[in-house]
């Protein structure tokens, strides 16, 4: 732990370890389960589509799809090695297999499996795993903060880190037409509402520009952009302005939507993402501009190589400096 | 296909054998006791108990054969050739650059090669997946998946045995080859312990148990592990011996992957063809 806890302090009745807690600040817009609606209203169309999960399709809202579908439905038991082979097998026999568990058991448990059963055949298999990143208090056993640098590595595996309710909603019906595997890092219960405001629409392998500035240029995936968003609006009131371009395929990433942003003069680069800082996109958009000879001014804003702590998940993203605020300060001193 | 005399048969795990020690000479070196020791009980799964199409490797009416032990590959082939689905003469290529016929079976090279295997463990997790997909799509076909008692040392071996008989999965038959030989040494000084009928039948399945080199106890195992209509997968235990048929091999130590040196292919060869069967 960072900070030695006070004996005989008050209760903090708002802090929480819990293993699930909303990302959604008070107030905030929200969407209840939006892959869960997303895919089974893809589900009406596409027969092919079945559900499967290890034992928590509850906590992945894929619960929603196997109450409309229940006979689509395969639960498969706390076992994510069955869990992808078994999926490999049914895409095989030609289902469109939709699977879910937590994006640590995911990465860690079942790569074998997803790498030579589902990948190495470049099978039709969307893996969807809750719990990316720094999106717990429970600790390291839930804490999947390497997940896209145990991916990326993988051959014929895309990877979408998608932002908010809107985002998840749009890359469901998008990922499914393409006949190949799929990792989605999935935000779960009632997902923050962000993008509407932004005139985006997702499209698969592209970056999207929601904001254009000259200061600053943030490249940034998953819920990073939305703090990303609101970090811009906290630095225009110290008249910084910043770009933010939002990365929701890391992989293959959009090389060319990337060095046309980041070749714009005078702006540094700033990646951020709910994730280490090792083998996620800061990396990769570093190797990117460095091999096209692109070198502006460059910094990261991620987790840090460690295993993290327990905690509410406010405290966390302020500890580890992935809160809004934490962007903003940050951003502010490499000006 | 048509159901073959069990003499037949015989004279298919015959040409299975050799097919395999010609593709062993090629190398000089591989798996090669393995296919000779499951040189049978492949015999009588092609050319006794599956449907299939030589000419058509995909056909939905197949009953699909999954290798999960990739290093079984050149008895897979051996057993393919025989069966028609890969020419004869590309026998010749095994292991070489650009073959469709690599060391290790891999389903994207070679036709009628269902699964990549090679990392053991996954093959009868991906084989529930292709029941489950049967049933799904109503198929009366049998998905075979044929492993090693060396891969029974993997837990993922066990999470897909729990699911078979979790699902009912009456259209799934393993195929367990004993041979009580690994890698670092005998299987049955490792985790594969006995009882291994009792361990299965603990798992729920409906377990056979047979000399997996006496022909006639195989094709009555494989009759009563399809007709058996209890709702539960079916497991064939087949104790086998490594490097069946070529006695000096077969008295070769640790013969997991064999040596051989270039004038003992013509004498196995030698050895084998005196005992073709008629």
């Amino acid at each position: 732990m960072s900070e030695t806890p006070v004996a005989n302090a008050p209760p903090k009745r708002l802090t929480t370890s819990a293993m699930i807690a909303s990302l959604a600040a008070p107030g905030q817009r929200t969407k209840p389960a939006p892959f869960g609606h997303a895919l089974t209203e893809l589900a009406r169309e596409n027969k092919n589509i079945v559900g499967m999960s290890a034992d928590l399709s509850k906590y992945t809202d894929m619960h929603i799809f196997a109450k409309a579908y229940p006979e689509r439905f395969y639960q498969m038991g706390m076992a994510e090695q069955l869990l992808m082979s078994a999926a490999a097998g049914m895409a095989r026999e030609g289902a469109q297999p939709f699977v879910t568990t937590y994006a640590v058991f995911a990465a860690r448990r079942a790569y074998d499996f997803i790498c030579l059963a589902i990948a190495e055949e470049n099978l039709d298999v969307k893996i969807v795993c809750a719990l990316p990143g720094l999106t717990t208090g429970y600790g390291p056993s839930h804490q999947a903060t390497e997940d896209i640098a145990i991916f990326r590595g993988m051959p014929n595996l895309t990877i979408i880190d998608p932002c908010d309710a809107l985002d998840i909603e749009q890359a469901v019906p998008a990922i499914a037409p393409y006949k190949g595997p799929v990792y989605m890092r999935l935000l779960r219960g009632n997902v923050p509402l962000v993008l509407d405001e932004y005139n985006y629409k997702f499209v698969l392998g592209r970056a999207a520009m929601l904001r254009d500035e000259n200061d600053v240029l943030i490249i940034s995936s998953g819920f990073m952009t939305m703090r990303a968003l609101e970090a811009a609006k906290l630095l225009e009131q110290d008249n910084v302005k910043a770009a933010v371009l939002h990365v929701p395929t890391i992989k293959p990433l959009d090389e060319a939507g990337i060095l046309a942003a980041a070749s714009k003069p005078g702006r540094m680069v700033v990646v951020a993402e709910n994730h280490s800082v090792i083998g996620g996109l800061g990396e990769a958009v570093a190797s990117l501009l460095l091999r096209h000879g692109v070198t502006p001014a460059f910094r990261q804003i991620g987790l840090p190589d460690q295993f993290l702590d327990a905690g509410a998940l406010p405290t966390l993203h302020e500890r580890y400096g992935i809160s809004t605020e934490a962007v903003a300060r940050q951003i502010k001193s490499w000006l | 296909m048509n159901k073959l005399s069990n003499i037949s048969l015989a004279r298919r795990a015959w040409r299975i054998r050799r097919n395999a020690l010609r593709m062993g000479e090629v190398q000089g070196q591989g798996y090669i006791a393995q296919a000779l020791g499951i040189a049978d009980v492949l015999a009588v799964a092609y050319f006794h108990a599956l449907s299939f199409r030589p000419e058509e490797p995909e056909w939905e009416e197949r009953d699909r054969f999954l290798l999960s032990i990739g290093h079984y590959a050149i008895a897979l082939y051996a057993a393919l050739i025989e069966a028609g689905i890969i020419p004869e003469s590309e026998l010749e290529t095994y292991g070489s650059d650009d073959s469709r016929l690599p060391m290790s079976g891999m389903a994207s090279y070679t036709p009628g090669m269902e699964i990549t295997g090679g990392s053991l463990g996954h093959g009868l997790g991906i084989a529930v997946g292709f029941a489950l997909g049967l049933k799904r799509k109503s198929s009366k076909n049998f998905v075979y998946n044929l492993l090693s008692d060396g891969e029974l040392n993997e837990g993922s071996t066990w999470e897909a045995a729990m699911a078979g008989s979790h699902w009912k999965l009456d259209n799934l038959i393993a195929i367990v080859d004993i041979n009580d030989q690994q890698a670092d040494g005998p299987s049955s000084a490792m985790t594969s312990r006995e009882p291994q009928i009792d361990r299965w039948r603990a798992f729920g399945w409906y377990v056979e148990r047979v000399d997996g080199n006496n022909i006639d106890e195989v094709v009555a195992a494989f009759d009563r592990a399809r007709l058996h209509d209890g709702a539960q997968p079916r497991v064939i235990l087949c104790d086998t011996k490594m490097a069946k048929g070529v006695k000096f091999l077969e008295e070769r130590e640790m013969n997991h992957f064999l040596r051989v040196d270039p004038d003992e292919w013509e004498m196995a060869l030698n050895i084998l063809d005196e005992g073709k069967p008629a």
